[in-house]
């Protein structure tokens, strides 16, 4: 059985900025896997190769065992990729937006899947809604349901929970659990770190283009145990992370 | 709710008719600029200089105003075939929503396809709303229509493919209407238009021959009147040598990704 998402000795630069140095990871099917790191670690870099954005200077990427270069049509759509910029086409209503990428992917009458997922993202009132009028956190869940418009086995989401509001958070990450009990792999990168604590299953932090550390998040946390500067209470990933990045990397 | 993969497996078709559909659609839904505009443009053209060089004659036979018709509509077709393929890639870049068509499994001849031939339907259009309105200033004679045709469609692919090509490697607004300003534009106007280039002296009409749209707008007329200033096969010939350069160039950067996937 192919890992979801295979990463083999990546490697890209921007210039003379080493963005991501030899990294290599799996992550298996049906995973929730965090994938954290400060900002400019790499993290964007590394999802924009998984979905073909970017070009990698080495090494190979697949998703499902279909590499992201050479077999792109099938690794993409086995790929749904919630993007981190708010992007939007001003000139369509949400229900244009999803019935045209799901055309881009080639599923024409894909409504009543279409009407799930606006339901299930509470989104049905503003079907005929041109996007321009949305609030942030409306466009936000738009661009959720864009992505799983196509019904990808593997989705990632590039801090879906940027600017959203809490009941929302909620919301989504519901749908997104939901999702990933269906079987669905879901990789996610987040700045709120208690999210991924309670969600991933599996984590792996990125440092300056590196892998600093790749684990289970009990493990993760249990290593980690005993950093809690004043001794008392129970540690949480964010120490982890504080820890990690201050340089104690496994 | 039963989510995605508890669902029998999708049927994938090609993209390309989505992508054509929502290129019209996205011209179609500010048609008051993308089509009327330019149209009202056309007819002013006309009037302005249909009025004062009234009563000059062309090849001969033709009123000025009859031949400055099939060149108007001409060069409406060019300007607004290159208008939607450049204007559409611009904006979908500088607002980023252009990731939703890279991140799809469109290839890069599809993505190419659906561009060009919106680009084509809206020239077409813009073309046949100038042909109808200046038509009443006195319709022009239609000899040989699949001339017509055929330039108009070669024509518009090939500025659909040069927009194409403006819009990958244009970063920002400024360096797309230096495109066209300083390069679109003049080569438009100075291709025949407004005169027919044995009105030039010698060395102007040589120089009027290294340009590609003075062969659009010559054989396209030619359609109309069946007399032009070059053969229509010749003309043809050129065009469609020049057709092929564009589209590989515009093929050759889709498929490396040029500008799009870094």
């Amino acid at each position: 059985m192919h890992p979801a998402i295979s990463i083999q000795n990546i490697s890209k630069h921007y210039g003379a900025l080493q963005a991501l140095n030899d990294v290599s990871l799996a992550i298996e099917q049906g995973e929730f896997f965090g994938l954290l790191g400060p900002n400019g670690a790499g993290k964007t870099t590394l999802i924009s190769i998984l979905a073909g954005l970017v070009r990698p200077d080495k090494g190979h990427a697949a998703i499902l065992g279909a590499d992201v270069q050479k077999s792109f049509r099938d690794a993409r759509r086995m790929l749904g990729v919630v993007p981190q910029e708010l992007v939007f086409d001003p000139f369509f209503t949400v229900r244009e937006t999803l019935r045209f990428q799901s055309g881009y992917f080639g599923i024409r009458n894909n409504d009543a899947w279409i009407d799930e997922i606006l339901s299930n993202l509470d989104l049905t009132a503003k079907a005929e809604s041109n996007m321009r009028s949305l609030s942030g956190g409306m466009k936000r869940r738009v661009l959720v349901a864009q992505a799983l418009v196509h019904r990808p086995p593997v989705i990632i989401l590039d801090e879906p929970t940027a600017g959203v509001d809490v009941e929302l958070r909620q919301s989504l990450w519901q749908f997104i659990s939901r999702l990933n009990q269906d079987g669905h792999t879901i990789v996610l990168t987040t700045h709120y770190l208690e999210e991924a604590e309670a969600l991933c299953q599996r984590i792996a932090m990125l440092k300056q283009g590196e892998i600093v550390a790749l684990d289970t998040t009990a493990n993760l946390l249990t290593r980690y145990g005993s950093v809690k500067k004043d001794g008392e209470g129970k540690t949480d990933l964010e120490d982890v992370f504080v820890n990690i990045m201050s340089g104690g990397a496994l | 709710m039963k989510h995605g993969l508890n669902r029998p497996p999708l049927e994938y078709g090609s993209g390309f008719p989505t992508l054509l559909y929502k290129e019209v659609k996205r011209f179609y839904k500010v048609a008051f600029q993308t089509v009327a505009a330019p149209v009202l443009t056309a007819v002013l053209y006309l009037m302005i200089f249909g009025h004062v060089l009234e009563g000059r004659e062309v090849y001969g036979r033709l009123s000025y105003t009859a031949f400055l018709i099939p060149g108007l509509v001409m060069m409406s077709v060019l300007q607004n075939a290159f208008a939607n393929t450049s204007s559409s890639l611009i904006q979908s870049k500088v607002t980023g929503n252009l990731v939703f068509v890279l991140l799809s499994p469109l290839s890069h001849f599809e993505f190419y396809a659906a561009y060009v031939l919106a680009a084509v339907f809206r020239g077409v259009v813009v073309g046949l709303g100038v042909f109808l309105i200046t038509a009443w200033y006195g319709l022009p004679s239609l000899e040989y229509p699949l001339w017509i045709l055929t330039f108009a469609f070669l024509g518009a692919a090939i500025l659909g493919s040069l927009g194409l090509i403006a819009g990958i490697w244009a970063d920002k607004y400024d360096q797309l209407a230096a495109f066209q300003n300083f390069i679109i534009m003049p080569a438009t106007m100075l291709s025949g238009v407004f005169y027919s280039i044995h009105s030039l002296p010698p060395a102007w009409q040589v120089v009027s021959h290294f340009n590609p749209f003075f062969y659009m707008i010559d054989g396209f007329r030619y359609g109309f009147f069946g007399v032009s200033d070059n053969s229509p096969w010749s003309s043809l010939a050129i065009v469609a040598c020049f057709f092929v350069v564009v589209s590989a160039i515009a093929l050759r950067l889709l498929q490396k990704g040029y500008k799009l996937r870094h």
